[in-house]
């Protein structure tokens, strides 16, 4: 973990601690100060050297043919347009709106353009809301990239011009482009941008800031909300690669045999059974565990059974998780660490005792579950490691790697592939797989087998493998003023610290609250006088880690539906209600009435049927859910679910569309079956799909979006869709049944 | 030694009795278009079509399969697979796609058996098939296009 370290608190340095030999700050620089304020994965940072395009740039156009302005954009003589994507495609569509912007900006035709992921180079391909790491998260991409990828598209279309006007002799302004072709002035002659590349691969390229962008009125891509994927096609036909679909020669599979608790470590091994197994290379200790490698996935598999293991459990988990909700039920009736505090809320509450409503809200540990299970493929040879995996944070990885591997950080080489699905399970602190396969390509390395091997993880090993969203306990209490209005809002939570003993710690934890325990409480937008929040963070000594919408995916549950509460002890009607309260969050109010209006919110329902509504800021963007519920005899069934988005310039519509249906159903996977349970002596209980439920086909009802018209900058689409779905089913099912859930999975009865 | 005509194909293969035709695609053969997702058919990612069946490969043994017809993602063609293919381009179906190798061979298998399912049909058919990313509502979308492009 050193090398982790220093790289993270040099990054963490102030910038008004840089030497001041050095340059003044550029846009780029500013961009990361100013990310910092909002992202929730900030670091700032102390800066690398000069804007690193040129080099890249010089070497791709090696070939004289090749033009290549800037580290985002290739054209070649065939006419392909080819955009570097410098985040991980996981589902979200990053490989489509990033490629949106530049062929907006290049006027380059949507069929000539393609993608392909940028090596790993936190000079070049850094996210801007994180200073100089380069990662995937947060619901950060399109947001961050956004003026970058237009620039580099903008950048290209100017070459091309002057290359054309060079070649035609005419005024630069005079050539127009449209549609990947530069078209001659006079003759109206049209060439493709294919044709144009050697002579402009010898311009010298601009500085992407002094780049004129288009007024938004003459977009023609993005906003359109018919362009096609562009990870589709090999998608369809099996052709994309995932991490797990690597293909050598001579490729070996591992496996690893872990602790059955967490904090577990290796006592005594026997490999001699496993060893003896047709196809078994080689059975070795690694820090996880025990890897054993072997030609395929099935003799890895058949040779893990037959390991003769003891762990050492002294230090091992062996908590239950009755007996950790009983603990943290206890901690809720102590004061925690305050984290917001407005007015006088004991006051409050003691003046308005006779109406005071009280609630605990619980949600519980949760496996990401990708559909595609970890997987990395690794290499170690004298000259250092290669490796290539669906890595979400390559910066961080490749210090992991490097760390586990033995090796010098500059000697490791990171591939990114097609990663199946994450929703943060990839993004780890300390690198888990791509460290895994690493210490295992480090162990073939050093027996003298000079093969490269993938990792592969079962669904058992990702069920049981930790990293779950932490378990939660919200307890509430609030109260009315005569008027009826809200007066009072104490929010105790108790959650386990996502980001306590990571790198991230010094950095990220204020005054030792952990910002991503609270988030979405501690900036809860009603207007409520007096306000007291409060946090707990036990350390039960499972790994935890950020689940889609991290904190949101708890905090917007008990916030969202303890409001509800309040409004119906008030007599209110739930929306009109939270339009009071939220009369200065004019975006909030914007979604919330168009998913009540797209809803008909006031039309009745018949009996055992009801509609809930819950409302949320995350990650930038503004999300309303209203679920409409039937509530019987069998049990619950939702019957359709609104969603309006705000997530400002809405550059590919179908996608926010996407990820939208894709967070509500995740969401309420969450909501009515997900869940991850410790039995009474640590071990997890669930395995696999049969136990650990995910919403199946015939449960996702029809899920409508509403993308609220916005010229605002864009935000995040990937995690905002999940925190409103579960209080919005859950007031459903209160508004059709009267019956008050308070724990997810929601459960009748 | 088992005989298999795979994707049209002859082949013979050499497998351990009791490995999952899953592996034998994907480690033997290198036809990673089938994707594993957890082995317990649960998931329906391994989904390929034997003798014209959609099966689940992980719990499908290749040493039952001598004389067998296979067809993967990879080998899946005709009106039907183009229908379907289409539609969920242009329906932009796909996240992460991960477990679109298996929709497709399950959607493909209904629409050859049943050219114009009802919605009710296609949750039968479809919900051994899991997508953590959502897709679901999509691919019914797409399923019901490809039919009406095939003119069921
Ligand atoms: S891998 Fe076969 S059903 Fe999941
Ligand atoms: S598209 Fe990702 S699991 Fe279905």
């Amino acid at each position: 973990m050193t090398h982790l370290f220093e790289r993270l608190s040099a990054a963490a340095r102030p910038l008004a601690s840089r030497p001041t030999t050095s340059p003044a700050p550029t846009r780029r620089d500013v961009l990361r100060i100013v990310g910092g304020a909002g992202a929730g994965l900030t670091i700032a940072l102390a800066l690398p050297g000069a804007a690193p395009t040129a080099a890249l740039a010089a070497e791709e156009a090696d070939d004289g043919k090749t033009f290549a302005p800037n580290a985002f954009v290739r054209v070649t003589p065939d006419n392909t347009v080819t955009v570097v994507i410098k985040h991980l495609e996981m589902g979200q569509g990053v490989y489509t709106g990033l490629a949106t912007l530049v062929a907006e900006e290049m006027d380059a035709a949507w069929e000539q353009v393609r993608c392909e992921h940028a090596p790993a180079d936190a000079d070049l391909y850094n996210n801007l809301f994180w200073g100089a790491v380069q990662g995937t998260g947060g619901s950060t991409s399109l947001a961050n990239a956004f003026l970058q990828m237009r620039r580099a598209g903008a950048m290209a279309r100017g070459l091309l011009r002057r290359a054309a006007a060079d070649a035609w002799g005419v005024g630069v302004d005079a050539v127009d482009t449209a549609a990947g072709q530069l078209i001659h002035p006079e003759t109206g002659e049209r060439v493709p941008y294919g044709q144009m590349t050697a002579r402009a691969a010898r311009l010298r390229p601009p500085s992407p800031e002094s780049v004129p962008l288009k007024d938004p009125e003459d977009f023609t891509l993005i906003g359109r909300a018919d362009l096609r994927r562009k990870d589709a096609p090999e998608k369809v036909e099996g052709r994309a690669i995932f991490g797990s679909d690597v293909a050598f020669n001579g490729l070996l599979t591992a496996l690893v045999l872990r602790p059955p608790r967490f904090g577990g470590t290796l006592k005594t091994l026997d490999a001699s059974a496993a060893q003896a197994m047709r196809g078994v290379r080689a059975v070795f200790a690694i820090p996880r565990g025990v890897a054993v490698v072997a030609d395929g996935f099935w003799q890895a598999r058949k040779a893990r059974m037959a390991l003769k293991v003891e762990w050492d459990e002294s230090d091992a988990v062996r908590v239950g998780s009755k007996a950790l909700w009983d603990e943290y039920r206890d901690l809720a009736d102590t004061p925690g660490q305050t984290f917001r505090d407005d007015g006088d809320v004991h006051a409050a509450l003691a003046k308005a005792a006779s109406s005071v409503v009280e609630a605990t809200y619980t949600v519980p540990y949760m496996a990401h579950a990708p559909m595609e299970p970890l997987s990395a493929v690794a290499l170690r040879t004298a000259s250092g490691i290669e490796v290539r995996a669906g890595s979400q944070v390559p910066t961080l990885d490749a210090l992991a790697i490097a760390e586990a591997a033995g090796v010098r950080p500059d000697q490791v080489t990171l591939h990114t592939l097609y990663a199946g699905g994450s929703f943060g399970r990839r993004a780890t602190p300390d690198g888990d797989v791509v460290a895994e396969v690493a210490a295992i390509a480090r162990g073939l390395f050093e027996r003298g087998i000079a093969a490269p091997v993938k990792l592969v993880w079962t669904r058992e090993d990702d069920i049981r493998g930790g990293r779950y969203r932490p378990m939660a306990l919200h307890r509430l209490r609030g109260a009315l003023d005569e008027a009826r209005r809200p007066l009072a809002w104490h929010q105790r939570v108790v959650t386990q610290s996502i980001l306590k003993g990571t790198p991230f710690e010094s950095v990220l934890i204020k005054d030792g609250i952990d910002g991503t325990s609270v988030e979405g409480v501690i900036d809860l937008p009603y207007a409520i006088p007096n306000m007291l929040g409060d946090l707990h963070g036990p350390d039960p000594g499972v790994p935890v880690l950020w689940w889609r919408a991290v904190g949101h995916s708890h905090t917007a549950f008990a916030v969202e539906s303890f409001v509800d509460e309040l409004a119906h002890a008030a007599g209110a009607d739930p929306l009109v209600w939270r339009m009071d309260l939220l009369a200065d969050h004019p975006r909030l109010l914007g979604v919330l009435m168009l998913a009540a209006n797209k809803a008909n919110w006031s039309t009745p329902l018949d009996a055992g049927r009801g509609r809930g509504v819950a409302v949320h800021a995350s990650f930038g963007s503004f999300v309303a859910h209203v679920a409409e519920v039937t509530v019987s005899a069998s049990g619950v069934t939702v019957d359709r679910l609104v969603c309006a988005v705000d997530c400002g310039l809405p550059v590919n519509p179908d996608v926010i569309r996407a990820q939208i249906e894709g967070g509500t159903c995740f969401g309420l996977s969450a909501a009515l079956r997900g869940r991850v349970t410790l039995d009474d002596t640590g071990k997890v209980v669930q395995s696999n799909f049969h136990d650990f439920e995910v919403l199946r086909f015939p449960s996702l009802p029809p899920i409508e979006v509403h993308i609220v018209p916005s010229a605002e900058p864009p935000s995040g689409v990937g995690e905002p869709g999940v925190p409103t779905v579960a209080p919005a089913v859950a007031n459903a099912i209160f508004a059709a049944s009267g019956k008050r859930l308070r724990d997810l999975p929601l459960k009748l009865g | 030694m088992v005989r298999l005509v795979i994707n049209g194909s002859a082949q013979n293969v050499a497998v351990d009795e009791d490995m999952p035709l899953l592996w034998v695609l994907r480690d033997t053969l290198g036809l990673t278009g089938t994707k594993y997702g957890c082995g317990l058919s649960q998931c329906g990612a391994c989904t390929v079509h034997v003798n014209g069946r959609a099966v689940r490969a992980c719990q499908t043994f290749a040493a039952d399969l001598d004389g067998a017809t296979i067809t993967t993602i990879e080998g899946l063609a005709g009106p039907v697979a183009d229908a379907v293919r289409t539609a969920w381009i242009d329906l932009n179906v796909v996240q992460c796609g991960y477990c679109q190798s298996g929709q497709i061979m399950q959607a493909t298998a209904l629409l050859a058996r049943t050219p114009r399912p009802t919605d009710k049909e296609i949750d039968a058919a479809m919900s051994g098939i899991l997508c953590r990313c959502g897709t679901y509502g999509r691919i019914r979308a797409a399923i019901h296009a490809a039919a009406t492009t095939l003119g069921g």
